[in-house]
């Protein structure tokens, strides 16, 4: 069993996964090209990126933020308004409006995300909500920028019929490599590490010396923006936005259940939630009609989650096979940890 | 010389119970103190105040020479001064290690550097050998005895190099061996020049390692002197004993 030693947990497998993400991303439209096919492929990657940008707040800092459509509201309206007031044109063009709204609203979001998080646990997540319902009631009442309840439409791209979906496709996929990579950057950054010492024990971090107010913000922001950037493209590809539909708490619980699902303490975890619950979705809503009828089953699969997988998908398969691999070497090796060693994250205090 | 803690009357009320009562003593550099008490008379809480975990009612507080205004556990930890907790407290999810690394102050730019860099790990895993606890540096802290859970939080204290430890009971809960390992570390770190003040019901362990010992009762120090002396201070026995 030494080819399994602790050296191997340098995984060399880093460059080979991304080459092997981005090229599927590249692929995937034409092998699956088809109109239904192509338009499920923008939202899996469009939830896949939404939920590793929660992941940021949610699962690395272990902040229970559930008010993000808030931000993805913003960069569909920021969208909107962009390209039907401002003149910024059609076709390629509303794409370049993606980067400096995801820039703007990171910014943006500072001042509310410092009251937001002098709060935790409870207060945090309801306080979050309520952030998102306050922009909510602004996207309904701001007449003169947002059209009040009628919405906005945003122009139709003279993208030829054929492969209409493509550019949209691409735009979320370049956004969801973005996404993942910041991800990856902020884990392996001791940015990180800071923020997981704040979910284990936030008051001991800060005795510690950890800035956590920054780290905090930082995580918070970089979220915000990701998931305005999102919301943007998302805002074009379905050229209308209304307050109800661009501001859904729905959104952001999808997102969330989906992190869930595929591990909130890893880095592919979002993405293997998406890629399940993504199309399941859309086949009940084809095969029942598109009813409210999946919110039970989001329910049901919160709760197989939370009792079955309480890690998600992805640590629970990895926890199994370092166990199966520490009971092997407890065989040769006596000296190991005591039996309560099984408990990977203690009985917490 | 001037101290190196002074607080001056510290007050700190929970509802109708005053846990420090106008609470004044110094600790000088080099010492090696004991705060010692029945139990709720106010060292946990003397703890909390000092490092900045709970505000205080009234009082003052002044660290290497300074007063600081609105104590803050991030800041006075950039300032030197660290603690431990009565129930020891680790980072469950993070590796040994990274339990260690955490633990010093730099720079909010050096946030954008490698999660565990080259240097950090050498320097933490030289502690963790000297702790004992290098076998495990990699498995997630939570799955650590009580007792190495109390070595590591110990462990991950000094890797932030502070002039003064508080270290609170930190023989609770442990064995034997752990309490002469722990007690093997103190005077270890104590020669290398840091300073502490240790909160400890263990009598026999107070006696032989610390001097000033400083005797709280009903949040507020009754004596104050070499071991000796305070154990035959009439006030201490009657504190002791009950009234
Ligand atoms: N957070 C708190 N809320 C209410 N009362 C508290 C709190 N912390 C401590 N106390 C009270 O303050 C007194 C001193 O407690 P503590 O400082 O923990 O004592 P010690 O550590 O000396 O045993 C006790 O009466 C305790 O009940
Ligand atoms: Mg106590």
């Amino acid at each position: 069993m030494t080819w399994l030693g602790r050296e191997s947990r340098t995984r060399p497998g880093g460059a080979l996964q991304a080459f092997a993400f981005l090229g599927a991303l590249a692929v995937l439209p034409v092998v699956m090209g088809r109109h239904w096919q192509v338009n499920l492929l923008v939202f899996t990657l469009m939830y896949a990126g939404l939920a590793s940008a929660w992941n940021l707040v949610g699962g690395y800092a272990g902040y229970a933020a559930l008010g993000h459509g808030a931000f993805f509201g913003i960069g569909a309206y920021a969208m909107a308004i962009g390209t039907t007031h401002l003149g910024v044109g059609t076709g390629y063009r509303p794409f370049l409006l993606v980067l400096p709204i995801a820039v703007g609203t990171a910014l943006a979001v500072v001042p509310i995300a410092r009251l937001l998080l002098r709060t935790r646990a409870a207060t945090f997540a309801v306080l979050s909500i309520t952030v998102m319902f306050m922009v909510q009631t602004f996207a309904y009442n701001i007449r003169s920028l947002t059209h009040g309840s009628q919405g906005i439409a945003v122009p139709v791209p003279p993208f030829p019929f054929t492969t209409f979906e493509r550019p949209f496709y691409y735009a979320m996929a370049i956004l969801l490599a973005l996404t993942v990579a910041v991800c990856w950057a902020v884990r392996s950054s001791q940015l990180g590490l800071a923020l997981n010492a704040v979910r284990d024990d936030e008051d001991r971090a800060r005795g510690l010396g950890v800035q956590t107010e920054l780290v905090k913000l930082i995580a918070f922001s970089l979220s915000a923006g990701l998931t305005a950037a999102f919301g943007a493209v998302w805002a074009y590809y379905i050229s209308y936005v209304f307050p109800g539909f661009a501001i859904d708490p729905l959104l952001s619980l999808g997102a969330i259940l989906m992190a869930f699902l595929g591990g909130r303490h890893t880095l592919w975890g979002p993405v293997v939630g998406a890629a399940l619950i993504v199309p399941a979705q859309q086949y009940f809503a084809y095969r029942y009609g598109a009813s409210h009828l999946y919110l039970i089953a989001y329910a049901a699969l919160f709760l197989i989650v939370i009792y079955l997988l309480p890690d998600g998908i992805l640590p629970s398969t990895t926890q199994r096979l370092n166990r199966l691999r520490t009971r092997s070497r407890a065989r040769t090796t006596p000296d190991l940890l005591p039996m309560e060693a099984l408990n990977p994250r203690g009985e917490s205090e | 010389m001037s101290a190196l803690l002074a607080v001056e009357g510290l007050t700190k009320t929970f509802g109708g119970i005053v846990a420090l009562d106008q609470c004044s003593f110094e600790i000088a550099p080099g010492s090696l103190a004991a705060l010692i008490g029945p139990n709720g008379s106010g060292k946990t809480t003397a703890f909390n105040v000092i490092t900045g975990y709970q505000p205080a009612d009234a009082g003052r507080l002044s660290f290497g020479g300074r007063v600081v205004r609105r104590p803050d556990p991030c800041r006075l930890q950039r300032l030197g001064m660290a603690r431990t907790f009565q129930q020891a407290r680790v980072f469950p999810g993070l590796s040994v290690l990274e339990n260690v690394v955490l633990a010093h102050h730099q720079p909010w730019h050096a946030l954008l550097r490698r999660r565990v860099s080259v240097t950090d790990r050498r320097r933490a895993e030289d502690l963790l050998g000297e702790f004992g606890l290098a076998a495990h540096s990699h498995v997630p802290a939570g799955m650590l005895s009580y007792g190495q859970r109390k070595l590591l939080e110990f462990a991950s204290v000094l890797m932030g190099e502070p002039t003064l430890i508080l270290l609170d009971e930190p023989t609770a809960g442990v064995n034997p061996v752990m309490v002469d390992t722990i007690e093997h570390h103190i005077r270890r770190c104590h020669g290398e020049g840091v300073s502490f003040l240790i909160v400890e019901h263990e009598m026999s362990f107070v006696m032989r390692l610390c001097d000033p010992v400083i005797v709280l009762d009903r949040g507020r120090p009754i004596a104050c002197g070499a071991p000796q002396e305070v154990q035959n201070d009439r006030s201490v026995l009657d504190a002791y004993l009950g009234d």
